[in-house]
């Protein structure tokens, strides 16, 4: 495993941003979940998201791969683009969704084989070559560091994994569709420290291939994987900053700072 | 990575992928398509109902707008068609319906309820398949069986043990109905315990709550639009019934004074007497008016039913 160093990988700052996000405001009914979130994504960046609960960090998620078109009362204003995009008047959703992969902070192992689990996106883009199948799902577990766990077993049952291994499953299956972005909500929640750190190893790999928003509720995990982090606090974008900037003193806004330093309820 | 080595796309600095989410492929149209049978399927149910009822309605239709007196209809205590002059008042009906179905609903929510709990919650491994066999089965019994049963082995009994002359009455009827609905309701009531996630069995157990205490606080609160749906559709189905209650009831035409009482129901006396009334004649659209009146009880108890479904999620 090819560890990278910590200092930011490298960018292109001039290279059209994957994502933006303008004026984005997401309700619930009356409710305000998120207000006027200005924000670019660059090809390549792990982009981070702090914040205290109820901050909007879901909500926004939501609103980059066009979910709130399952959530009932949620409404989105504002303008999002992805790969040039707009995402309101992109035509094929579901092709969308699957540039797009989505790990959510509880596992959801899919009642399904282990295999099944992480061959099913392939195979709704037509991938049937079993040979071909067979590599993608080895190669997505061993990125999601469970290969070595369920190679023996991979006709059993997703859904009876362990918690912290159906998380890896999540992410294998978010893996196996290819994604160009990947939208991580909590993932270590349900996972323990010693796998939240092999994924982080992995999600440092990834780099190279893809861009991560990275929505966390350690700190601590922003700081070791992040470019860049945005600090979301009440439905507001506080404050976005070069990670190393934010913990290095840089914090412009008191709020940042007294979440950074944990003193915040 | 630069711009200058990706492949031109007619959005500038775009990656080629890119142009698949404006690309409406098969999986698409496939899916377009797929909708618009399922909404075929969904329609043709409302326009089914729709036609039944104007069918119904239509048969009716002089008689509503002639010589339809809506309160002797509703209210009035003779039903006698084929007196001169006729008489058409349902309330013995209605109230033979009422009756009938509150006793059979008296019987079947204890025992549907019991057995679902039971089955859901307590029976394990063979025993509780067995069981679940067996309510599937009793599900499947003709319901002229069932009135044969009111006939000549419930009529004895009733007779004996509550020394009365009649044993065709609304207990009967009742008991019949309840017997014919129970195992509905308890597949139905069964599903919705089934569908309680055992996660909040195991929360509460670990609280050291007794397996009683987790069906009372926790199963049945969560189960409760379920089990609700369970005895609207017992209702239903006791409200429908009519060969089975035709047997049992003894089919009188007054209002029945106590669960020994005769009865009729609106759905025994449409089958017995549309057969006999001149089609088209005030006796036979008559008759018609009370299968409207019936489709609108019926119509009224699934809204209540949905109403009820609804009106839980919203507060959860
Ligand atoms: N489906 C929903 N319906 C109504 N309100 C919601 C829904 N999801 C989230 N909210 C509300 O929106 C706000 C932001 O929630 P969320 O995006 O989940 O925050 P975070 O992920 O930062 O904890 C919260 O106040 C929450 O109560
Ligand atoms: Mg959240």
């Amino acid at each position: 495993m090819v560890s990278s160093p910590a200092a930011p990988f490298a960018q292109d700052a001039a290279a059209p941003a994957l994502l933006t996000v303008r004026g984005l405001s997401i309700r619930y009914g009356a409710k305000v979940a998120l207000q006027g979130v200005d924000l670019d994504v660059r090809p390549n960046e792990i982009f981070g998201i702090i914040g205290p609960a109820n901050a909007g960090k879901t909500s926004f998620l939501r609103a980059l791969n066009r979910m709130d078109e399952f959530v009932p009362d949620m409404r989105v204003d504002g303008a999002v683009t992805f790969a040039g995009r707009d995402l309101r008047t992109i035509r094929n959703l579901y092709a969308l969704r699957s540039h797009i992969g989505v790990v959510f902070p509880l596992p959801v192992g899919l009642p399904l084989s282990i295999y099944d689990n992480v061959a099913l996106a392939p195979r709704l883009r037509g991938v049937k070559a079993k040979s071909e199948l067979d590599g993608i799902v080895e190669r997505s577990l061993r990125r999601a560091a469970l290969w070595d766990e369920v190679k023996d077993r991979l006709k059993n049952l997703g859904s009876l994994l362990s918690g912290g291994q159906q998380q890896r499953l999540t992410i294998a299956r978010a893996l196996s569709q290819e994604p160009e972005l990947l939208l991580l909500d909590e993932f270590s929640i349900a996972v323990d420290p010693v796998t939240t750190m092999r994924i982080e190893e992995v999600l440092k790999e990834l780099r190279q291939e893809l861009t991560i928003v990275l929505v966390t509720n350690l700190v601590q995990q922003a700081r070791r994987l992040a470019a860049r982090t945005a600090f979301f606090l009440g439905g507001r974008c506080v404050e976005i900053a070069a990670t190393e900037d934010l913990f290095n003193g840089g914090a412009k806004d008191q709020r940042t700072i007294d979440y950074l330093e944990g003193r915040f309820g | 990575m630069t711009t200058a080595q990706q492949p031109p796309t007619p959005h500038r600095g775009q990656p080629a992928w890119a142009a698949a989410l404006d690309t409406r492929d098969r999986a698409w149209w496939n899916d377009l398509a797929m909708r618009g049978v399922v909404l075929a399927g969904g329609m043709s149910a409302v326009l089914f109902i729709v036609a039944i009822f104007g069918f119904i309605a239509s048969q009716g239709f002089e008689f509503i707008v002639n010589r339809l007196d809506l309160g002797e209809l509703l209210l009035g205590v003779r039903w006698e068609p084929t007196v001169e002059p006729p008489q058409y008042g349902a309330l013995p009906l209605i109230a033979g319906t009422g009756w009938i179905t509150a006793v059979a609903m008296a019987i079947a929510v204890p025992l549907a309820f019991g057995a679902a709990i039971y089955v859901g919650e307590f029976a394990r491994g063979k025993q509780r398949e067995w069981l679940k066999i067996g309510i599937e089965l009793l599900a499947a019994i003709p319901s002229v069986v069932w009135g044969v049963i009111g006939l000549h082995v419930m009529k004895p009994i009733i007779q004996e043990l509550f020394g009365v002359q009649v044993g065709l009455n609304v207990l009967n009827a009742g008991i019949i109905l309840g017997l014919m609905a129970a195992p509905i309701m308890a597949t139905i009531a069964e599903d919705a315990l089934k569908a309680v996630p055992d996660s909040y069995r195991e929360a509460a157990e670990a609280l050291g709550a007794t397996k009683w205490q987790v069906v009372w606080k926790v199963v049945l609160p969560h189960a409760r639009p379920g089990l609700s749906a369970a005895v609207l559709l017992g209702i239903g189905r006791a409200f429908g019934e009519t060969i089975a209650v035709l047997m049992a009831s003894g089919h009188r035409l007054m209002i029945p004074e106590s669960i020994f009482d005769s009865a009729a129901t609106l759905t025994a006396t449409i089958a017995a007497e549309l057969g006999e009334a001149a089609v088209g004649g005030d006796h036979y659209q008559v008759l018609f008016v009370l299968g409207m009146l019936l489709f609108l009880i019926t119509f009224a108890i699934n809204l209540t039913a949905d109403w009820i479904v609804r009106g839980r999620r919203s507060k959860a």
